[in-house]
């Protein structure tokens, strides 16, 4: 029996049917597949820390992360402590927990898992925000890695950077969501990230500036390491400009502390 | 069949999807900044395109006329998610590199172009040919442009610097040589696929309109 497809009612009830059936296998798919994509995205928030704090498999010129397999062994024995500083709106210290006391009061969420768009648009309305800061040991040094979110050109970019107790950029990590493919998404190719290393976040008298991913700044080589600016990638201004701006509004906030180690 | 030949090769050349019929021009010029993105959604599209025109094909005779640009779409969004979501969970680091990707494989105008004018009347062997075909025609323009801005632009090929090192002066740089930021930009894209237009209609003078 051949079904006429030109009827309005033929096309209604496919309609609906295909909705159905396309509902039925997406939902599916998804709920069989998300414990594993949460699991794997855990593993990468760790790798990613990681690698800000120089703990890699990088070859002589791309970034390679510590493998899945032992991700989670090397993060608990490079991470020292997992604090976590509340700030009110105005960027003003309220309190700084432990990962043990953070974690009693959260059901056990780790630290690093902090949501910093939420603990971002909270701080927007108002709220006071969630500041984690991932406290490793390498070479003797004490190395102190801050999460950071911004946008890009076309979507979310963050990233990690790692710090010693002077703000000295000691590693730097970034990613995106969707910048151009051979422009934007260049923020997470070596070149780019290992011009951070070394870089100054604080002026000489202290106060905080910031690094600027900078247009024809005359030091292509990067060599001067207290200009606080880094040589911006061609035809990615604006990812360039959002990475400048994450830097610049998020690790302001962890200002206060570092302060506080000094006294 | 000898004609099946031709839906592979005729989308090569003289009915390439991107030089002759100028579909997927926008993805064209997005992301062939660099050769290995190039070739990353070269890949995607083969593999969307291939099974999309199978799955349209074997739906033509229920599908009804009056929606079917919607049922199309539904089809590759639904391919694209379904691999989206497999990658994620098996394959993390993969679906990484084409997490951006996505979004430019469903807004692809060839895919839906293929679907509409081939799928949707023709049996699911043949389709599967014709979106085999076409994908690699599309590739092939992706990866001569990929092929050039790198090469011009960064002087790297698949991330390989190839012409010398443009801050310490070795190579060609050393002879004053310069890579041309402007290649990375896309107006530059439209400039290097219409010369390859330009070359390839004068090979073949039968692909001039009048």
């Amino acid at each position: 029996m051949a079904v006429n497809t030109e009827k309005n009612s033929y096309t209604v009830i496919f309609a609906i049917g295909m909705v159905v059936i396309v509902g039925v296998i997406l939902a599916g798919l998804f709920s069989w597949t998300k414990p594993m994509i949460t699991q794997n995205e855990e593993i990468e928030k760790q790798q990613n820390i990681l690698y800000a704090m120089g703990v890699n498999e990088n070859d002589e010129s791309s970034a390679v992360f510590v493998s899945t397999e032992v991700a989670s062994k090397e993060f608990a024995s490079n991470i020292k402590e997992q604090m976590v500083i509340t700030v009110d709106a105005n960027g003003k210290m309220l309190k700084s927990q432990t990962r043990d006391e953070y974690m009693a009061e959260n059901n056990n969420k780790e630290p690093y898992l902090i949501d910093i768009k939420k603990q971002k648009s909270n701080a927007k309305s108002g709220e006071p925000r969630q500041l984690p800061l991932f406290i490793g040991e390498k070479d003797g040094k004490k190395i102190y890695v801050a999460p950071i979110y911004g946008k890009g050109l076309w979507d979310a970019i963050w990233g990690y950077v790692a710090m010693d107790k002077d703000m000295v950029v000691q590693g730097a990590y970034f990613d995106h969501k969707g910048e151009t493919p051979g422009l934007g998404a260049n923020i997470k190719q070596r070149f780019f990230m290992d011009d951070f290393y070394g870089e100054h976040l604080l002026t000489d008298a202290g106060v905080f500036k910031g690094i600027t991913v900078a247009k024809g700044n005359a030091d292509p080589k990067n060599e001067n390491k207290t200009d606080n600016e880094v040589d911006a990638i061609a035809g990615a201004t604006i990812t360039g400009d959002g990475v400048t701006a994450m830097i610049k509004s998020d690790l302001k906030l962890y200002v206060p502390y570092f302060k506080s180690l000094k006294n | 069949m000898a004609k099946d030949s031709k839906l592979i090769l005729d989308p090569l050349a003289d009915n390439n999807p991107i030089t002759i019929q100028v579909l997927g021009i926008c993805s064209a010029l997005a992301i062939t900044a660099e050769l290995e993105a190039s070739i990353v959604m070269s890949i995607s599209v083969l593999f969307v395109l291939g099974v999309g025109n199978v799955v349209i094909s074997l739906m033509r005779n229920i599908i009804p006329s009056k929606i079917r640009i919607i049922v199309q779409l539904i089809v590759v969004a639904t391919l694209v998610i379904i691999v989206d979501l497999i990658l994620k969970a098996f394959a993390y680091e993969l679906s990484k590199t084409l997490s951006v990707f996505v979004g430019l494989i469903i807004t692809n105008c060839i895919i839906m172009g293929r679907f509409e004018a081939f799928a949707l009347g023709n049996g699911p062997w043949r389709s599967f040919l014709d979106g085999i075909g076409n994908a690699l025609g599309y590739g092939i323009i992706l990866v001569i442009v990929g092929f050039f801005r790198e090469l011009l632009g960064s002087g790297t090929l698949l991330g390989f610097p190839v012409l010398g090192d443009p801050i310490e002066k070795t190579g060609l740089y050393a002879l004053g040589y310069e890579n041309n930021g402007f290649m990375l930009l896309s107006p530059m894209a439209l400039i290097v696929v219409g010369i390859i237009i330009w070359v390839q209609r004068t090979r073949n003078k039968d692909l001039i309109e009048d």
